[in-house]
């Protein structure tokens, strides 16, 4: 069927900010969907609050709206814009069930907006669990014994009727939120009253729990004619019981007979045919490991993370493909873009296997729980492709970046046998390690297995692995020489020459050396959905290791395009997300403009930057210095660019300058001295730049003696770490020593800071230079005050309360150093204003998280604009006035979200160490206007219930009082621990005083749990112990849905936003491509 | 043990010895099927052909006896990337290294295998050795390469003997419907009467026995050119009585037996040098009987109206073939294994025409043959290994078959 002739404007829901269970994927998704629709010539409507996306960018969409994502706004977007069409399923969850609300109130309708694509009533049959069991069973696929419950008797009474252990899942919530394993009365109705309250319609399900047995997935796409195929189908290594989020997934299945595989390839089919699905959908099932028993988990009838994965472990545009079946194409009117030959009616067949792996945040959060459960915890994860399991599993866990490159990186070899007889029983992200001390220890894969229910055949393949260690390290013992074939098989498994040669006690270079001369090397293939079958369009490569013979089908040709290599940023993790994706692409696309040849090394499925159309090439590898190399040698690139990756791409600086290749931009050199504590004091000097007092230190005695030199409170943060990784602001030497202990976990290659913690406003700036002049955007005020991290706070664009003096010191403090750095490119700034006396925090030769914000509300395209400079063009041939940029008629206020409620147990308050996951934002002519969007953007939706719990710790007693007062006179009733409520009262605040925690009847926890509380204003009194009523409050507060605010000047920014709010009903909205 | 594949260009491929140890000449072909190994290695039309998998990891669930087509390995060799150490999978009753031993069925493994079949999809098919023997005269084994054909490959993989099969009496004889075989953990793994142990019932797809006309047994024909087993039971599970006929029985004998329908199997080799068979059926094209054909059968009555067939490139093996149903625009996925094809330019519209099409290359995938009860396929409705959506073909040939008894 052709296009549909009636559709010429679409607008497209984005997923808003990245949470964990929603995240980069659906910018990969939808800027591949918009891109898709335009090739059609359809005009594209976008929203999404997420301004660190690639679809908010002027060029992917017609009309950008960065505005909240609630129904009231989407309906003034709808009104204004009047598109014919609306796409809902690619904005994840969010948008789906926004998509539902706009349709289900009949406002679509009335607008004359059709839904494309899968229709309302198929997304309920796939959505609400009853609907969803009942069309199962119509057709005769199986469901776990299951109820849905609306009140928590209910739930008691089927429980008691199917038996413990039973799976709780709310309807309608992301990445599982709220749900989990309760195998007893007491933890059912904790989980559950939980659930209830987080599902949008109070609705969870109560169901067999199926924990143990094989998970598996299909990618099954259908089209409006019913042509259906499966893209792709995954196994998870980690049984039923862990989300599939948080699972080591490998693709294809591999322990699946033809008979399981296509029983389950049918069922899924059948599934979205009854469902009529058009479009892209999941369907997630579990097998029994021992029967053909089988039963469907949940459809999800949108694109989704496994379908990101789905789509670069086959190299099959899921979301693409989708776009033009919801425009009115059969898949086999649609060509596969990689072999250029055949459609998109073809399923791929993979010649590889693909392992994808987890990044879970334990290192940010180190009180957290690291179990894993139905739940889900990763922030993000890497994808590898070798083509043996081994290599996959190597290869993904050096991509981790988290101090592990083989399965002796968690060191377990204490434990005893009973020990670890006691551990395997424990699910947590360390378990594999686990596994590989359990077979060292010579249990057998058949106990591993009864225990983990891991299949005997991923037990084998670590048994393999342990085994060959085991060869390596009887060379180190003197035992053995390094043959020839015991090399061979070690690289074939992807050890890397590093952890060959701790093993062996050979040098590195040695290693190299030795196979080099052997002919070792690694060879790279294509990922060409076809197994070679037809020719491929698209080099999208991934290296194995095999002998001499092995075919390297990289094998360059040169061309006359100068090359350029860029480094992706890995992994999305808290501190370095999807801003710096967005950098990369927009530096390969300005590379690309000018002619150059361009080649992508990244391992994240979820990113814009591993589509196989960004660069010239993509190369989905590890980022270690050692795989960097191996694509050097082959593709020798006449430059690399690294500061757009974050601090990945930073950390192979050094690596590459060895290699011979040139870094384009500023030098090494000089980003190193930005990095040392002592030239970059010298650096100031000479500008004339004043910071904190401070010293560098190596172990926790020095770090007392500077300490108490300066006097507390200090700052104490790691160099070369992004998103103030372990950063801490101390306050005795306790805590000094507990934080270094902290910071130690891992050699530290580079000195500890120790600073002087001063008070004031940050402000931060991003700025290009050219070597001689420099442009800088504009300056970004910060909410919170200083000790906040800057990806944590409140940020304001143009800066708000600076004074004229401040904002020409920043401009002008900036101008010096960038001169100073010799910077070609990219350069973040951090300044403290205390007073109108400017001081610096640090600066940062390289893009930030703020660079597509502040590209967005200014309009400057300041990634393109780095690029190129970095090629040599000077800003003002490129129309440039150098300086400060005069400033947007536009408040833009970037309000930071969390995930934090999905991390148990981990602290939650604001401070020097970076905990959001991702940002929203708020655009308004007015201030207090672009406030309330953010807030709204960020979820919090007030007032409800006009009740709130305020504690303070003492210091804050006096500035709470102002605040309190304006939550009053909005109508709020003020709860307060004894002594904030005896400050508040004798200032007029009818503050109402309730009991701590552990005290009688009613306290502050009954409070929480009676349900009927809005916010929660709780600023920590130092130390973090998480035994404090603080935390325990503050976690109550996140994980029953209540808004938790933990500095003051966040909520003094709320009750302005609420106020502003109060006065006026109507919210504004503002094109963002047509600033 | 070492081992190497030299193909007919040159071209050597070091690798390891598994299964037999055995030198073998053959033609080498692969199969882009991720899973399905077993039925693969016993599906019939591989007689003559060694098998490359382009998949890596092979052998990963050993080998279920169940899951055979055939009584035996039909291939000359199999060629992988990695044969699995340690196989898992519930039924699995022995390993594929095992399997090849015992069926002396020789391999290599550690073969670049997605060079060589880059190098089949560029040059087109070749023939290739396996052997433990480093070869020093190139010049002596190429020609010797070239010229090999293996020949009259479909008498030494037909049945010898007519046998029958007989049909379901009801639903529950074909085990359970896919989607509820629930386990029973009481009677499986304990080993029945004499000793063996039984395995969980493969789940069946069919909900209805089509098969049957007023609840007695259809009774269908099978021309046995190298059959999968898969076929007969996809007949059987519907519900008619299956009788398999070896390759070279006369027309006259078969019709004699007065079947309601006749089904042409698959099978391996050069449909043209099937001289003989052609004419016979020829004369069950003319019997006016109820036809279906799958594959080489499908050759077969091409070539039996008149029809031709040409060579592929390197032909179509695997899993993932769309093909088009060119009547009602729906495109299935398919089972596929075959080297020849019709040549749709060749047909006489007013004897057959086009009823299928393959989506990637538009080579002909189906006949309707005019005024005729006769539909043939290029693909394997009966899958095994691979998709099961084209199963529906079998029903639909019931449907034929009853039509024209009621006509009668």
């Amino acid at each position: 069927m052709p296009k549909n002739p009636n559709v010429h404007k679409v607008m497209v829901i984005g997923s808003g900010p990245i949470v964990i269970g929603q995240a980069a994927e659906f910018d990969y998704a939808g800027t591949q969907a918009c891109r898709s629709l335009r090739e059609e010539g359809v005009e594209v409507c976008l929203v999404n609050s997420n301004p660190a996306t690639i679809m908010t960018d002027k060029e992917i969409a017609d009309e950008v709206y960065i505005e909240p994502l609630t129904v009231d706004v989407l309906e003034k977007i709808i009104e204004k814009e009047r598109p014919d069409s609306i796409l809902p399923t690619l904005g994840g969850q969010a948008g789906l069930n926004l998509g539902m609300e706009l349709e289900e109130s009949g406002f679509l309708a009335a607008q004359g907006v059709r839904l494309l694509g899968t229709s309302s009533l198929t997304i309920k049959k796939a959505e609400d669990r009853l609907l969803f069991k009942e069309t199962m069973e119509k057709i005769g696929e199986p469901v776990a014994a299951s109820e849905v419950v609306e009140n928590i008797e209910d739930g008691v009474a089927f429980a008691e009727k199917i038996g413990y252990p039973v799976v709780l899942r709310p309807a309608y919530t992301l990445g599982g939120s709220g749900g989990g394993i309760a195998h007893n009365v007491a933890e059912l109705r904790r989980i559950l009253e939980n659930g209830l309250r987080l599902s949008r319609v109070g609705q969870v399900l109560v169901e067999r729990s199926i924990a143990g047995w094989k998970e598996i997935e299909y990618e099954v796409m259908r089209d409006g004619a019913g042509n259906c195929i499966t893209v792709c189908n995954m196994e998870n290594i980690d049984p039923v019981g862990v989300h599939t989020g948080d699972s080591i997934v490998v693709a294809p299945s591999q322990t699946l007979s033809d008979k399981e595989y296509q029983m389950l390839r049918t069922a899924a089919l059948n599934i979205i045919s009854e469902l009529e699905i058009t479009g892209g959908c999941n369907v997630q099932f579990a097998l029994h490991p021992t029967s053909f028993e089988y039963c469907v988990i949940e459809v999800n009838p949108r694109v989704s993370r496994s379908s990101a994965l789905a789509s670069k472990a086959t190299g099959y545009p899921i979301a693409k493909v989708a776009a033009k079946i919801a425009l009115g194409y059969t898949i086999d009117e649609i060509r596969n873009a990689i072999t250029g030959k055949t459609f998109a009616s073809f399923e791929p067949a993979l010649d590889y296997c693909v392992v994808k792996f987890p990044r879970l945040p334990f290192d940010k959060f180190i009180t957290a729980k690291r179990t894993l459960t139905t739940q889900m915890k990763a922030t993000g994860e890497v994808m590898a492709i070798s083509n043996n399991f081994e290599g996959g599993i190597m290869k993904a866990i050096r991509s981790l970046e988290q101090h592990v490159d083989c399965l002796s990186s968690y060191d377990f070899s204490g434990l005893s046998r009973e020990d670890l007889f006691k551990r395997l029983t424990v699910v947590d992200d360390q378990r594999l390690w686990v596994i590989a001390e359990a077979l060292r220890k010579g249990i057998s894969a058949a106990t591993i297995h009864e225990i983990t229910m891991v299949d005997e055949w991923f037990i084998d393949k670590l048994a393999h692995l342990v085994r060959v260690e085991e060869k390596l390290r009887r060379i180190g013992r003197g035992g053995a020489e390094l043959t020839r074939e015991l090399l061979t098989e070690a690289k074939y498994a992807e050890f890397p020459d590093g952890v060959i040669a701790r093993f062996t006690g050979l040098d590195e270079a040695a290693v190299r050396e030795r196979r080099l001369a052997w002919g070792i090397t690694a060879a790279y293939k294509i990922v060409d959905t076809c197994a070679a079958e037809f020719e491929a369009q698209t080099p999208y490569y991934y290296s194995v290791y095999g002998g001499p013979e092995e075919e390297n089908e990289a094998a360059a040709e040169r061309t006359d395009r100068k090359k350029v290599l860029v480094l992706g940023s890995g992994p999305i993790r808290i501190g370095q997300g999807i801003e710096f994706d967005y950098c990369s692409v927009h530096a390969t696309w300005a590379f690309r403009r000018a002619g150059y040849e361009t080649v992508i090394i990244n391992n994240n499925p979820e990113t814009v930057s591993t589509d196989f159309d960004i660069a010239d090439k993509l190369y989905f590898e590890p980022l270690t210095p050692e795989d960097v190399q191996n694509i050097v040698d082959v593709e020798k690139p006449d430059y690399a660019v690294v500061q757009f990756g974050g601090q990945t791409a930073i950390k192979l600086t050094a690596d590459l300058i060895r290699m011979g290749v040139p870094i384009l931009g500023t030098d090494a050199k000089d980003v190193d001295a930005a990095e040392d504590r002592e030239i970059f004091d010298e650096v100031l000097q000479k500008c004339g730049i004043r910071r904190a007092a401070g010293a560098t230190v190596f172990t926790a005695e020095e770090a007392k003696s500077v300490a108490n030199r300066l006097g507390y409170p200090v700052l104490v943060r790691p160099s070369y770490v992004l998103g103030g990784q372990g950063m801490q602001i101390a306050l005795s030497d306790e805590e000094i020593e507990q934080f270094m202990a902290v910071i130690n976990r891992y050699e530290q290659e580079h000195p500890i800071l120790v600073d002087k913690y001063l008070q004031g406003t940050e402000a931060e700036v991003d700025a290009v230079c050219d070597g001689e002049d420099i442009v800088i955007p504009g300056i970004m005020e910060h909410i919170e005050r200083s000790g906040v991290h800057s990806g944590d706070s409140i940020s304001v664009y143009p800066a708000k309360s600076l004074s004229g003096r401040v904002r020409e010191q920043i401009a002008e403090y900036t101008k010096r150093l960038a001169r100073e750095l010799d910077i070609i490119g990219l350069i973040n700034v951090q300044f403290i204003a205390v007073g109108d006396e400017v001081y610096i925090i640090e600066a940062n030769p390289r893009s930030s998280r703020t660079v597509p914000y502040i590209s967005k509300v200014t309009g400057i395209p300041i990634v393109d604009l780095a690029a190129d400079v970095m090629m040599g063009k000077k800003l003002r041939a490129l129309g440039y006035t150098p300086g400060l940029q005069p400033e947007s008629e536009y408040y833009a206020v970037k309000m930071p979200v969390f995930s934090t409620e999905k991390i148990r147990g981990a602290e939650i308050s604001v401070g020097p160490e970076m905990k959001s996951t991702g940002e929203c934002l708020g655009i308004s002519r007015s201030f207090d206007e672009a406030l309330y969007k953010a807030f709204l953007g960020a979820g919090v939706r007030l007032p409800r219930h006009r009740q709130m719990i305020v504690t303070v710790k003492d210091a804050d007693k006096g500035e709470i009082i102002e605040i309190a007062r304006r939550y009053e006179r909005l109508g709020y009733i003020i709860y307060s621990t004894r002594r904030t409520a005896d400050v508040l009262k004798e200032n007029g605040i009818r503050a109402r005083q309730v009991n701590r925690i552990g005290q009688e009847s009613p306290t502050v926890m009954d409070l929480l749990l009676g349900h009927r509380i809005d916010l929660v204003i709780d600023t920590p009194t130092q130390g973090r112990d998480k035994n404090r009523d603080g935390f325990l409050i503050r976690r109550t507060a996140i994980e029953t849905g209540v808004n938790c605010i933990t500095s003051l000047d966040t909520a003094a920014a709320l009750v302005s936003s609420l106020e502003h709010a109060a006065q006026t009903q109507e919210i504004g909205i503002v094109d963002a491509a047509k600033l | 043990m070492k081992a190497y594949l030299i193909l007919e260009d040159g071209t050597v491929f070091p690798g390891k010895r598994i299964g037999a140890d055995r030198d073998v000449i053959s033609e080498i072909v692969f199969n882009t099927t991720m899973a399905g190994y077993p039925e693969i290695l016993t599906d019939p039309s591989y007689a003559g052909q060694a098998v490359c998998m382009t998949y890596p990891l092979i052998g990963n669930y050993g080998v279920c006896l169940d899951d055979l087509e055939s009584e035996r390995p039909w291939p000359d060799a199999l060629i992988v990337r990695e044969l699995a150490r340690v196989p898992s999978n519930f039924r699995s009753d022995l390993s594929l290294g095992k399997f090849m031993e015992r069926y002396d069925l020789p391999g290599i493994e550690g073969v670049d295998t997605r060079k060589l079949t880059r190098l089949l999809r560029e040059k087109g098919t070749m023939n290739g050795m396996i052997t433990s023997r480093e070869i020093t005269d190139m010049e002596e084994l190429l020609p010797r390469l070239r010229a090999y054909s293996c020949g009259r490959v479909v008498e030494r993989v037909s049945c010898r003997e007519k046998y029958v099969l007989p049909g379901s009496r009801t639903l529950a004889d074909n085990g359970p419907i896919s989607g509820s075989a629930a386990f029973d953990g009481e009677s499986y793994r304990q080993p029945d009467e004499e000793g063996a142990v039984r395995h969980e019932r493969k789940p069946s797809l069919v909900r209805e026995l089509t098969g049957q006309r007023d609840g007695a047994p259809l009774r269908i024909a099978l021309m046995d050119f190298g059959t999968k087993r898969n076929i007969a039971q996809c007949l059987a599970a519907r519900g008619c009585d299956v009788t398999i006929y070896p390759a070279l029985t006369p027309a006259e004998e078969l019709l004699a037996d007065r079947p309601d329908g006749i089904m042409l199997s698959n099978g391996p080799g050069d449909p043209k040098e099937c001289v003989s068979i052609i004419r016979e059926v020829r004369k069950l094209y003319d019997s006016g009987l109820p036809i279906f054909a799958i594959c080489l059968g499908h050759q077969l009555m091409a070539l039996a109206t008149g029809a031709d067939t040409y060579k592929l490139k390197y032909g179509h093996r695997g899993g993932n073939h769309p093909v088009k149903d060119l009547e009602t625009g729906r495109v299935y996925i398919s089972s596929q294994n075959h080297g020849y094809a019709v040549d749709t330019a060749s047909l006489d519209p007013a004897v057959a025409v086009p009823a299928f099409s393959n989506v990637n290359d538009g080579t002909n995938e189906g006949l309707r043959y005019v005024r005729k009860s006769i539909f043939t396929v290029q693909f394997h409705p009966e899958a095994c290994a691979g998709p099961q959506d084209t199963e529906f073909m079998f029903d639909r040939f019931f449907t034929m078959v009853k039509e024209r008894a009621n006509n009668a």
